[in-house]
């Protein structure tokens, strides 16, 4: 029972922190809570959808879909959202305040348009591989979600750290205005961010509603309040605090779950989460905020 | 030779003359059209949308059409109360179909009852609804009417000695769906061997299933909507459970198999309705209603269905005075006098059974069918093979 609750949390927290990727992205950049990263996150699973029933066309033709839909969406975001408010110097709480204004849309949008019952990928839209391993059971959509977690966050931090980009970025994220001074082309690169951090959402929505097999225009705010609690927990704004803390909460969850009870699997998870920021309050890896501070 | 103006005229007359005549009674409807609840809520509304049709393609109710008056309630207390309140004093309808969740008949049931309207719940099944007072209906069935039936039928059919418990503990009608397979577990003298709950908007079920699979059930019962159900199948199945599930009204839907497709074999559920029940009440109510949505049925649309022809078999019965407290009243009075044939089946009133021991409202009285899931579908169960 312990190696399967193992594998249990594994792939709930690479769920977590798949999504938290992008939308810790947006925060190290932008310094923006963007809430309507979840209904971004909708609108991939939902174009994948289309792109897979409607049109017959294969899966990772509707994830690649999926990605270009939600990041344009993500950019839109931006470009009418986001950057009105940059430019007006509104203080913090306003785009996250307008970010959920867009999520109420985009859900409220979907529902009317796909109605509000729960859609799923037809069957055989996967290969229904499972491995089975003595009394222990893996699905290959879950090795495939773990596994898709630590690459893109593996290049998301290859590019961060290692390339020209990404020191613009590091540079963006220690002071907009002395990058701009620089020379460096901030507003591109905040769209661009806008973009990535939005396809990272999107993707991560066609990953979970295969693996979960439930697509509903309301799928984003559950995972986006645990999204929250994950990148507060990584440090605000860090890929790698995103993934550790991602998987932490799967295992705090799966394990109080498995051995306190089901009643307690989120009131554990986040009383741990509570303890965790009373000890460090800027998050496992929260050097950005201390370095802002 | 008449004048453009005289024509004019005389449009105008016939026109007040129509308004005059064909009297429209309003009925209220108050269903979750948005949010979680939205689908049941949807089909609810489709469901009393079709029987209106019905009922007015066939001439209305004594000549009278039946207007109904469609609200959103989003399946929240705040709304669902401001929705009663503007359906009984501003639109002033005869009485009102929903709401959608049984939460949500706790919260503005009091509402109608005060107002002496009568609040008619097509998709409450939560215990204690009824007690809310003499003006509160429902027609759907009770929990506690269909589950001893079912467990009793599983427990035979798969010599059942131990199950394991999984049920949906933030939602009123999941839980007091287990409240009811509790007890009725303890009357069975069914060991538990673990009991499992979940939240809505949960859909990864795999801790809990883990936990279910080490104490080795014989079946697992789950008071769970479809949705839900169908994943807990499915996830159950590919974590190497093969026991199988009990179930009650929450499984009742097209959707159980869309998503479990084979996973659920062997699985027992009762509930009111079937897609496939061949009473001819029933394939009428299902082709009209695929003729009118594309899409179909589920028991909540059927639900509703019926309870719109229940009200209607009521409006015949009497005469509308227009004085609208004196109608509501006379409606009130004749419904539980109504025993219909839906498609659901035979249907009539019972008065409630109110835990305080005042007069209550009315609920349904209603024999379950009970069906075993062969080859993906419900099959009406016929006693072991």
């Amino acid at each position: 029972m312990l190696t399967q609750q193992l594998l249990n949390a594994l792939t709930l927290g690479s769920v977590y922190a798949l999504f938290a990727l992008g939308f810790t992205l947006v925060f190290g950049v932008l310094a923006v809570i963007n809430l309507s990263h979840g209904a971004v996150f909708m609108i991939g699973s939902y174009v994948a959808l289309v792109v897979v029933t409607r049109f017959a066309m294969p899966l990772w033709f509707g994830l690649l879909l999926a990605m270009a839909a939600s990041g344009t969406l993500g950019l839109l975001i931006d470009v009418l959202v986001l950057k009105r408010l940059r430019a007006r110097n509104a203080p913090h709480l306003m785009p996250m305040i307008a970010t959920i204004g867009v999520a109420i849309i985009l859900a409220s949008s979907v529902q009317g348009i796909f109605g509000a019952e729960i859609l799923r990928f037809p069957e055989g839209t996967l290969p229904a591989g499972e491995f089975i391993v003595g009394d222990v059971h893996v699905r290959a959509i879950e090795i495939g979600i773990v596994g898709i977690a630590f690459a893109l966050m593996a290049a998301l931090l290859l590019v961060i750290r290692r390339s020209r980009t990404g020191r613009a970025l590091r540079a963006i994220a220690e002071s907009p205005k002395a990058a701009a001074l620089l020379g460096i082309n901030v507003e591109g690169l905040f769209h661009a961010t806008a973009f990535v951090a939005a396809a990272l959402g999107g993707a991560a929505g066609v990953l979970i509603g295969l693996d979960f097999n439930a697509i509903t225009p309301l799928m984003g705010q559950p995972i986006l309040h645990k999204g929250i609690a994950v990148i507060i927990l990584g440090g605000m704004g860090d890929i790698r605090g995103a993934l550790i803390a991602g998987l932490f909460l799967g295992f705090a969850e799966v394990m109080s779950k498995a051995y306190i009870s089901s009643q307690m699997g989120d009131a554990a998870a986040f009383g741990l989460l509570f303890l965790i920021l009373l000890v460090k309050p800027s998050g496992l890896f929260g050097r950005v905020l201390e370095r802002k501070a | 030779m008449i004048s453009p103006r005289k024509t004019l005229l005389l449009a105008a007359a016939v026109l007040l003359a129509g308004g005059a005549y064909a009297a429209e009674i309003s009925i209220g409807v108050a269903e979750a059209l948005t949010g979680g609840a939205a689908q049941y809520g949807v089909a609810c509304r489709n469901g009393l949308q079709v029987a209106a049709d019905e009922i007015n393609a066939r001439g209305g109710i004594n000549g009278d059409k039946l207007r109904l008056v469609i609200e959103d309630e989003q399946g929240k207390k705040e709304e669902v109360i401001n929705v009663f309140k503007k359906l009984i004093f501003q639109d002033k309808v005869l009485m009102i179909f929903g709401p959608t969740l049984s939460n949500s008949m706790f919260a503005a049931g009091p509402v109608a009852n005060a107002a002496k309207t009568v609040a008619f719940g097509t998709s409450n099944t939560a215990s204690g609804i009824t007690d809310i007072g003499p003006y509160i209906f429902r027609n759907s069935v009770m929990e506690s009417d269909v589950l001893p039936i079912t467990v009793a039928a599983a427990v035979k059919h798969h010599g059942i000695k131990k199950v394991a418990v999984i049920y949906g503990n933030d939602d009123a009608f999941t839980k007091s769906g287990h409240d009811v397979f509790r007890k009725v577990l303890a009357e069975q003298k069914i060991a538990v061997t673990t009991t499992e709950t979940y939240v809505k908007g949960d859909v990864d079920f795999k801790a809990q299933l883990t936990k279910i699979k080490a104490g080795g059930p014989d079946a697992i019962v789950c008071s769970c909507l479809a949705e839900e159900a169908a994943n807990i199948m499915l996830q159950s199945r590919s974590l190497g459970i093969k026991a199988p599930f009990i179930g009650g009204n929450g499984f009742n839907s097209p959707k159980l198999f869309e998503i479990s497709r084979l996973a659920g074999e062997g699985s027992f559920v009762g509930s009111p309705w079937s897609n496939d029940n061949p009473a001819a009440a029933n394939v009428n109510f299902v082709n009209a209603y695929k003729q009118k949505y594309s899409a179909e049925p589920n028991q909540f649309a059927a639900q509703a269905y019926d309870a719109l022809h229940i009200a209607a078999a009521a409006l015949k019965s009497i005469k509308l005075s227009g004085n609208l407290a004196t109608d509501r009243q006379a409606l009130r009075d004749a419904l539980p006098r109504v025993a219909i044939n839906g498609a659901t089946g035979a249907f009539k009133f019972r008065p409630a059974v109110t835990r305080s021991g005042k007069p209550g409202g009315f609920d349904a009285d209603q024999k379950p069918f009970i069906y075993i899931i062969r080859n993906g579908k419900f099959e009406l169960y016929a006693g072991k093979k």
